[in-house]
């Protein structure tokens, strides 16, 4: 894939958390309830308007629909559009966890 | 929708953890965009929030080869691409020009006009995000009447917004297309078929801008579509100067309901002092290019 020339000299590569881990943007997270989201009930890929809606790319489709919290910068947006109201945007979630 | 989605490219080309701002809708529209053009394309962009989006050296957050050019050159830039990589024998190659609105219908539109009578075979994609957001929200040509800016800090815009997408159509080329990111696969779509059309392809995306506009990050995708409600946006597509109403805009001008400005209007703080006389004017000027595309579309 990668190619050397000796004419190229300031080049860029990509990486993961060019801007560091922008999860530490974050006020609130979006937690996923697994009773209302479309794609766990139905038990099948279904629904994944948050995957579709989020801007970063960070929600992983699957069963469950995981997010990735590294780098979720919660915009919210999944949870504003999520049809079955399954996402709740919590606050000071991560201090819950350690 | 469902049914479609699971058609849309599954790969990912922005990596997690870029600069651009949360709920950002150039960020939202940039992902689907890169998924419909895929491999073989190489972009080139000018100082924006785009370049900002990309990264720093010696790291970048897209995975697609990008040059990053002078303002003013977006277009020119592109059209040494294109000629280089005929040079090389590399045809299967998209050439993306990529700039803000303050790139496109202030800075760059010389280059741009040139590039597109030259019938530079590239796609040139304009994010109207309506002002200078990168530098800090100042008044650009795309800037609606009444919006507060940081260069009309007291008085607010008094003209109304430029109709690019009329001077790129006097160009005669082979495709326009207007855009929203709150109907990603509506734009995938578009992108898709620009992909495959040889010639200057115009595309325009109208991206909300939570600090510009002045609004919560989580209404991004909610105030994308009410500017599509209210006909401020219109989602069509002109193709070899056949125009087309698409998705939620060909539903509206079939229901020939359409929602009144003002709700559009209320949800944005950049318009807390916009005057009944400017709001007035600007429902005038958006009913005006409504009936205008309504009788495009007729025939």
């Amino acid at each position: 894939m990668e190619i050397k020339d000796d004419n190229i000299s300031a080049m860029c590569r990509p990486a993961i958390g060019e801007a560091g881990r922008t999860g530490d943007w974050r006020d609130s997270t979006p937690v996923i309830d697994p009773a209302k989201c479309i794609a766990s009930l139905k038990n099948r890929p279904a629904c994944y308007l948050c995957w579709l809606y989020c801007p970063e790319g960070v929600v992983i489709t699957g069963n469950p629909i995981r997010i990735d919290l590294d780098y979720c910068k919660g915009c919210g947006i999944c949870a504003e559009e999520c049809p079955a109201r399954a996402i709740a945007m919590v606050m000071h979630e991560e201090a819950k966890n350690e | 929708m469902p049914e479609k989605l699971f058609n849309v490219n599954q790969k990912e080309y922005i990596l997690p953890g870029n600069r651009s701002c949360q709920g950002c809708g150039l960020s939202l529209a940039y992902r689907y965009i890169l998924k419909a053009l895929r491999e073989n394309t190489i972009m080139t962009i000018p100082a924006s929030c785009l370049t900002v989006l990309h990264g720093l050296y010696p790291t970048t957050s897209v995975n697609v080869p990008c040059l990053n050019c002078t303002f003013a050159s977006t277009a020119a830039s592109a059209s040494g691409l294109v000629a280089g990589l005929a040079a090389m024998n590399r045809t299967d190659t998209t050439v993306v020009a990529m700039a803000g609105d303050g790139g496109t219908f202030d800075i760059g539109l010389q280059a741009l006009s040139g590039a597109a009578e030259r019938g530079t075979d590239f796609i040139y994609v304009c994010y109207d995000n309506e002002g200078y957001m990168n530098t800090g929200t100042q008044r650009s040509s795309a800037t609606p009447i009444g919006a507060l800016t940081t260069t009309t800090p007291v008085l607010t815009k008094q003209q109304n917004k430029k109709d690019m997408m009329k001077i790129m159509e006097a160009h005669d080329i082979p495709y326009l297309a207007m855009m929203s990111p709150s109907y990603p696969v509506d734009l995938y779509d578009k992108f898709v078929k620009a992909k495959r059309i040889k010639g200057t392809r115009y595309m325009q995306i109208s991206a909300p801008c939570p600090p510009g506009w002045v609004f919560p990050p989580k209404d991004t995708v909610k105030l994308g579509r009410l500017a599509v409600e209210t006909s401020v946006v219109v989602l069509y597509e002109i193709e070899d100067g056949k125009f087309r109403l698409t998705g939620r805009s060909k539903t509206l001008a079939e229901k020939g309901t359409r929602a009144p400005l003002v709700q559009y209007i209320e949800k944005q703080g950049r318009f807390k002092k916009m005057s009944m006389e400017q709001l007035g004017k600007m429902q005038k000027w958006v009913d005006g290019k409504w009936n205008e595309y309504l009788k495009r579309a007729e025939g």
